[in-house]
Formats: C-alpha cells, structure tokens, sequence
C-alpha cells in the first residue's frame, strides 16, 4: 500500500521540494499552507505520517503534533519536525511536544526519504 | 524545465512576496503601529527565505538569513527592545537580503563585499563581539544531516565487526509519540545481525495490566560493522522516551546471521499488537483537556486568519489567452452591433435590446478579465522607500517617503516596467530636489525631506505623482545648460513649461558634479521613454521655493484603448483619445503657410504647426480630392501642440489593440492596429512619432518654440 505522507509548511519552496522527493520515493504527499490546515486536512485523509514545519503562522508546529496528539483517533501516527534548528534544547522541546522525529533542514533527500520508511516501516 | 529548476523558480518568488511582507512589517514596526504577530510575521519571512535557500545550498543567503533571523528571533523574544537604531539595522539589513536573493537568483557567486559589514551591525545588536566570518558559517552550516544514511551503511555482514548488547524498555511516551519497537528493530537490523529477546519478565497478569508503566523489554544482540554513534542514531528519536543501554561486547559472538535475523522478525511481529493498544487507555483521561485546548487554538487560528483572502495561482500564458478571447469577443460583438443597426430595425426591436445587453456583459467580462492582470503598486511603492534611503545616505540629505494609494491597480505589466523609471525619479527628488538639511534650516524648512509618492485612478487612467518638498527647478541654470549643450539655440525664448521640458530631452544632466546616484548616465529622456512604451505620458510641475512634482499617467490596461476613428487618404485609422485635446474645423483665413509645404494654423492666437498625416505616412490623395479641412489638435510630448489633418473624423469608441510588431516590423507613426466592427483592419496612430518624424526632416527643431512665441514669424 502506498505511503501517504500529509506536509505542512507555510514556504511554497519547501513544500514542493518535499512532495517532489517523497514523490520520487513512491510515496503520496499532501500538502498544507500552515497548522490550522494541516491538522484540518489530517482529520479529512489522515496519512500514514505527518511533515511539518515549526514556525508557521496560524497555528506552528507544536499546536500541530498537540492537536494531534490530542485527538481521539489516529493520534499516534508518526510525526517529523522538519526544522533549521539543531540546537539539543530545540529538538528535546519537540520530542516532549510528542514529535516522532526531526529532519534538519536543508534537508538531504535520500535522508528524508530513509526517516519516513523508518518511522512508517516501509521498505523500500 | 527541471522539476528542480521550476522549484528554484519558485523560492524566488515566493521569496520577493517574503521580501516583500518583511519590508511591510519592519514599515509597521518603524511606524510603531506593530505587535507581536507583526514581529513574527518579519521573523517567519527570514526564516522561510533561508529554509528555502538552504535547499539549494545558497550558502551566502543562508548565513546573512540565519544572522538576522537571530535577531529578529531576540526581538520576537522581546529580550531586544527596538529603537530607531535597531530599526534602521533590521531595515538594511531587508535591503541587503534582497540583494543577496537578487544575487542567487542570477547565480552570481561572487561574495557580497557589505554582507560583513551588515552581519557586523547585526551582531551588534545581539550585543555580542563581530565573530569571525568563518565562524558564522560554522554555526549555520553545523546543522549536518543527523539521520543516518542507512542506504550507505546497508545490511551488514557482521562477522568482522563489533557486536553489542543493547537494553531496550519503551515508556508509555514512545508510543504516544508515534514509535514502534518493531519498526526501530527493523532498522537496527540493517546494520548487522540482530536478535532480540523480548524480556516478559515484568509483564504483570492481564487483569493487573496497566499499559501506563513500562512492562515490556527487549534485550538485543547486534552484530554489526557499523560505529557505535551509527547504533545510537537508531535510538535518537526515543532518547528519553525508553530505558536505553548499548554496551559493546568485549568478545565477538559470531552468529549465524540468518536465523537470527529472522527470530527477530518474529519478534517484531508478536510486538506489534500490543503498540496498537498500549497508548490509548492511559491517555484517555488527559486526553479530553487536551483536544479542548487544541480546538481553542484552532478557532483562535481561524478567528485571526481574516486578513489574506483565497488565491488561486494561475499560469500567466492562460490569462493572457483569455484576454486576447476576450479581445475577439469585443471585436465580435461590435461587428455583430454594428450589422444589426445597419438593419434599421425598430430601436424597441428584440433583437435589438439583446444586442445591448450583449454589449453591456461583453464589456464586464473585458472588465473582469483586465482586473486579473490588475496588481496594486504597493509592492513597487514599498521598494522606493529603499531607494529614498539609500539616496539620502549617499547624498547627506534627510529625507522620508510618504506614499498615498498604494492599493491603486495596474496592469501587471506597467508596475514591472513602471519600477526602473520610478527609481530613478526617486533618486532624482532626493538628488536634485531635497537641499541639504542646512539649506532646509536656512529656508525655515523641516530639515528631513518628504517624498511624495502617490497612486490614483482617475477617468480611465492611473495618476502617479512623485513630489517633493525642495527647493524647484532652477530655471536659470536649466536654460544655462541647455545653451551650453546647444540643445536650444542661444536667443530663444522659452516659458517655464518649456524650459521645464528641457529635463526630458536626451543628454541633459542638471547635476555639476556627477553625483553616483543620479548621474548613472541615464536622463530624464530615458524615464520618458520607458513611460511612452506604456501608453503613458509624464509631465512636470515646480514651484520655486516649495518643489518639483512629476505626473505619469498610465492608461489602466494596455490591451484596450479610446480611441478615435478617423479617415485620413481613403484609410480608416484609428487615434488615441488621451491624446487629443479638441477637433477643429477652422475656416481658410485661419490657416497660413510657412515656407514652401509646411501650414500653420492660428487658435486662439497661438500658432501651431499642421501635420498632414497622409503624407507623414507616404499616402497620397487622388488629384481632386477635396483639400483635408478636419484638424485634431494634440498635445505631444516634444513639439508640443500640434494639428493633425484627417480627412474625416467618424466617431469615438474603444477599441482592442493587436500587436503589429510581428507582421510589420516597426512602422513609423503607427503603434499597433485594430479590427473594427465591420471587420475592417485599421491602424492605431502614435501621434508624438508622427509629429517626431515631421520635425526630424526639419532643419531647426526649435522652430516651433519661437513660433509659439509669436516672433520671427514668415507667414505666406
């Protein structure tokens, strides 16, 4: 079965360069502006994993995996935090906000690829 | 085009919108009337635009973006409070960054040689010591993949490698975080050969069950060649989320691979139903606040989100498809009108009403259509206060914009156009027409200079002015230069409107010294040019003492145009109406001749030359054709005033523009052509090349200023 991944960012650019690579990858990719659209759009077709962004206007990143994790079905679908900061406190503040796992932006696609097969278990 | 290069494409105009809702923020914040949504806002438009400039290892544009983000990050932080100091920093700091995008985008890889000196003022305002470049650069490319690249590691046949003994016992927040125990030892096992030992030891009864503390475990050997960092990236995401141990195994345990990876499989398997249920029950109770909240935060979310409509991005070829439809669909629609009046129907007729009502929706989907092209020129105003700055520091003067009507709609391509001539008629005020703050004291002025930049529509046309509050035009000195340059003769007589236009006549410089702002080899005439090319015209007003102001006006599309239909040597032609200033009939005593072929005619006592347009145009008259009483008089943007014989004005309308361009090549005097309502081709007139040629073969180009003047006058 297809992988479906839903991707949420507010910059254009990223959002496309992501669903090119998990398109490339075989994988259907979603996609949304910012978090108040992205939780709305995972409730509609919940995917087998989430993407998304931290800062984003509306509703960042945290307000995502929280509505997420909060909610009353598929809460526990992974999500990546796709993110430029690196910082330890910065990706310790994302797992306690119940983040799956974090891709450091810019991020290298083959890299990318190999974390949604891994927190997904799809082989490739 | 790549798919690569389209996305490239792509974060360049994303990122002149973020450059562009940066600009508008920081104006927010320098005004004062910000808040905090306003400083995340300017803090999201950097963070993207390095994001983005990251995935295409735009290193240059990454480091500055990554340095201003941190300040700006400070200032969201509101650990950095912000004065006009930090504000002029962060301002530049915008600027810089547009040009370092604008470098990017035409790939030119040379180092910026200010972008230390900005990333010096940024650091300043971190209040930490300027680091060195390369130190900079560490820190914003020190974000190295920290996922594994499990492709180049591959399975491993571990016989030579280490092997470890790894204790591993989920928490209840490895599952809430959306992990898998399988899913981890699946990968683990891509290093080497694996096997776990599921430790059920602690797993109470099932009536004592409690998915809330941890209860299950695995022990698992790993043989493998990988590091032990490779081992540990596997555990990265759960760090915290499990008891962890990996001890590497002082003696090498060969293992016969395949068994065991399979065991492992098995093991993975039975694990997976109890992932499914785990989570849930503990999660049960804290789980209502928590979805309470988040709908809060939805609402609140939605509540804010009033301010930026839906849009829908189209490719510009399609929209360009439709307006020249919709250029058709008029054109059918007059030919259609113009059939069934030639019928003589009753005017109550049906079919007459319907061609009215025709008519009425053609033009409001021509309407409709033209509003899509329509930009406002916020955008093109926004970057001018950039350029008032920039002139300002270079030149020593004060000076602030003040812009009105920047919701004002144009043609998408007149604001493209508009903003190189725009820029240098910014340039020009604070060049040539602020004074220098002294000079302003000294005349009892505010020493900070105000440019005034305003956008307006006004009957069919869009108004932009550019004035500024300095001293004026200093006549004298035009006309001074203008003698030296031998661009008017040394005894002419000019008024103020012509010494005025001297500005716009090419190779005409006010400036004594060259100053690096202005004096970049382009004129005023350069500015003039570009306005033309768009159907527009530009004109000029000072007042000595109180300032300059320059008027473009632009026609709202560049795809219709009022027109007037004429006849001039059996063709039907068509005459631009913003051009016109009134037709004439005069009688045969008005009109005079000058020299042997050239007519003047005599309105309201001011002479103005005739220009017969058959002849500019190589047409010529059957022998007994009726001497061309019919004038139009026109204002042009060189000559001045002057008449245009036709033979036969038919009426006013509006008329589609078709390119001649590629049918014609350039034809002098003719701007393009049209399909009228009967079908029939005309051309559409330019009346200033018409008048441009006739002077061109002129021997004094001045003739025409002195006869306004009413002297040396040789009237036939």
């Amino acid at each position: 079965m297809t992988i479906k991944v839903l991707a949420i960012d507010d910059s254009r650019t990223i959002r496309s360069l992501v669903q090119k690579v998990m398109g490339d990858a075989g994988f259907d990719c979603a996609l949304a502006d910012d978090g108040v659209q992205g939780v709305a759009r995972f409730h509609e077709d919940p995917p087998d994993v989430v993407i998304t962004d931290i800062n984003m206007p509306n509703m960042d990143g945290y307000g995502v995996i929280a509505a997420i994790r909060g909610g009353a079905i598929h809460r526990n679908v992974p999500i990546l935090v796709l993110t430029t900061e690196s910082a330890p406190h910065l990706k310790a503040k994302a797992r306690e906000a119940g983040a799956t796992g974090w891709i450091v932006k810019p991020f290298d696609d083959a890299a990318i690829v190999s974390v949604v097969r891994r927190v997904t278990g799809a082989r490739a | 085009m790549s798919v690569q290069n389209s996305i490239r494409d792509m974060f360049f105009e994303e990122s002149e919108e973020l450059l562009e809702s940066l600009a508008e923020g920081l104006a927010l914040m320098h005004s004062g009337s910000h808040n905090d949504e306003t400083v995340n806002a300017v803090f999201r438009a950097v963070h993207s635009i390095k994001g983005g400039a990251g995935a295409f290892k735009l290193s240059a544009l990454v480091a500055f973006a990554h340095r201003f983000e941190n300040v700006l990050d400070e200032v969201r932080g509101h650990r950095l409070g912000i004065d006009a100091e930090i504000l002029r920093t962060l301002q530049r700091s915008a600027d810089h960054l547009a040009d370092l995008v604008e470098a990017a985008r035409n790939r030119d890889e040379g180092e910026n040689p200010q972008t230390a000196e900005f990333l010096a003022a940024l650091n300043v305002c971190l209040g930490s010591t300027p680091e060195p470049g390369a130190a900079d650069v560490d820190e914003t490319f020190g974000f190295a993949a920290i996922t594994v690249d499990l492709d180049d590691l591959g399975p491993a046949e571990a016989t030579e490698g280490q092997s470890y003994t790894i204790t591993f016992c989920p928490h209840p927040g490895l599952y809430i975080n959306g992990h898998d125990p399988a899913l981890l030892m699946a990968t683990l096992a891509e290093l080497g050969a694996m096997t776990a030992t599921p430790d059920l030891s602690k797993l109470p009864d099932l009536a004592a069950f409690d998915a809330g503390k941890p209860s299950l475990a695995w022990t698992i050997q790993l043989a493998t060649e990988a590091e032990e960092s490779a081992v540990r990236d596997v555990f990265e995401f759960v760090e915290g989320l499990c008891d962890l141990s990996i001890v590497q195994n002082t003696a090498t345990q060969p293992a016969d691979t395949e068994e065991k990876v399979e065991s492992a499989v098995a093991v993975a398997i039975k694990v997976e139903a109890p992932i499914a249920e785990v989570p849930l029950q503990p999660e049960e109770a804290k789980g209502q606040p928590v979805l309470a909240k988040s709908d809060a935060e939805v609402d609140a979310g939605n509540a804010e989100r009033s301010g930026p409509k839906p849009t829908l991005r189209v490719d510009l070829d399609r929209v360009d498809r439709l307006i020249n439809a919709v250029g058709e669909l008029i054109i059918n629609q007059s030919m259609i009108a113009q059939r069934v009046q030639e019928l003589h129907l009753a005017t109550d007729a049906d079919v007459v009403n319907h061609v009215e009502d025709y008519r009425l929706l053609a033009r409001d989907i021509q309407e409709a259509v033209m509003a899509i092209r329509a930009q406002p020129v916020k955008p093109l105003f926004q970057r001018m206060s950039r350029i008032v700055r920039e002139a300002a520091d270079s030149t020593g003067k004060s000076a602030r914009l003040v812009t009105y009507g920047e919701g004002s709609e144009v043609d998408k391509t007149v604001v493209e156009r508009l903003a190189d001539p725009l820029t240098h008629m910014i340039r020009n005020a604070v060049d040539h027409g602020l004074e220098t703050p002294e000079g302003r004291i000294a005349a009892g002025k505010d020493p900070v200079g105000t440019i005034y930049l305003s956008a307006a529509h006004r009957s069919g046309a869009v108004i932009i002015t550019i004035r500024d509050d300095g001293a004026g035009l200093n006549r004298r000195k035009i006309l001074e230069i203008a003698r030296k340059k031998n661009l008017v003769p040394a005894d002419a007589e000019l008024s103020d409107a012509e010494i005025d236009a001297l500005l716009f006549l090419p190779g005409f410089s006010t400036a004594s010294t060259i100053s690096n702002l202005s004096g970049r080899g382009v004129g005023l005439d350069v500015v003039r040019n570009a306005v033309t090319a768009l159907g527009g015209r530009v004109a000029i007003a000072s007042t000595v003492g109180q300032g300059t102001e320059f008027t473009i006006s632009l026609p709202l599309t560049l795809a219709v145009l009022d027109g007037m239909v004429v006849s001039v040597a059996g063709q039907v032609m068509v005459i631009p109406i913003t051009a016109i200033l009134e037709t004439i009939r005069p009688g045969l005593d008005e009109m005079h001749m000058v020299g042997t072929s050239d007519r003047i005619i005599s309105v309201r006592g001011k002479f103005i030359p005739m220009i017969d347009v058959a002849r500019g145009l190589g047409f010529t008259r059957p022998p007994n054709h009726p001497e061309p009483r019919t004038l139009l008089l026109v204002e042009t943007e060189n000559q001045g005033q002057c008449a245009l014989i036709v033979d036969r004005v038919f009426d006013q309308r509006q008329v589609v523009i078709k390119g001649l361009d590629t049918n014609y090549g350039a034809v002098p005097g003719v701007s393009a052509a049209t399909v009228l309502g009967d079908g029939q081709i005309a051309l559409i007139l330019d009346p200033d090349a018409i008048a441009n040629n006739r002077v061109l073969s002129a021997a004094n180009p001045w003739a025409g200023a002195k006869l306004n003047e009413g002297k040396s006058l040789a009237v036939a």
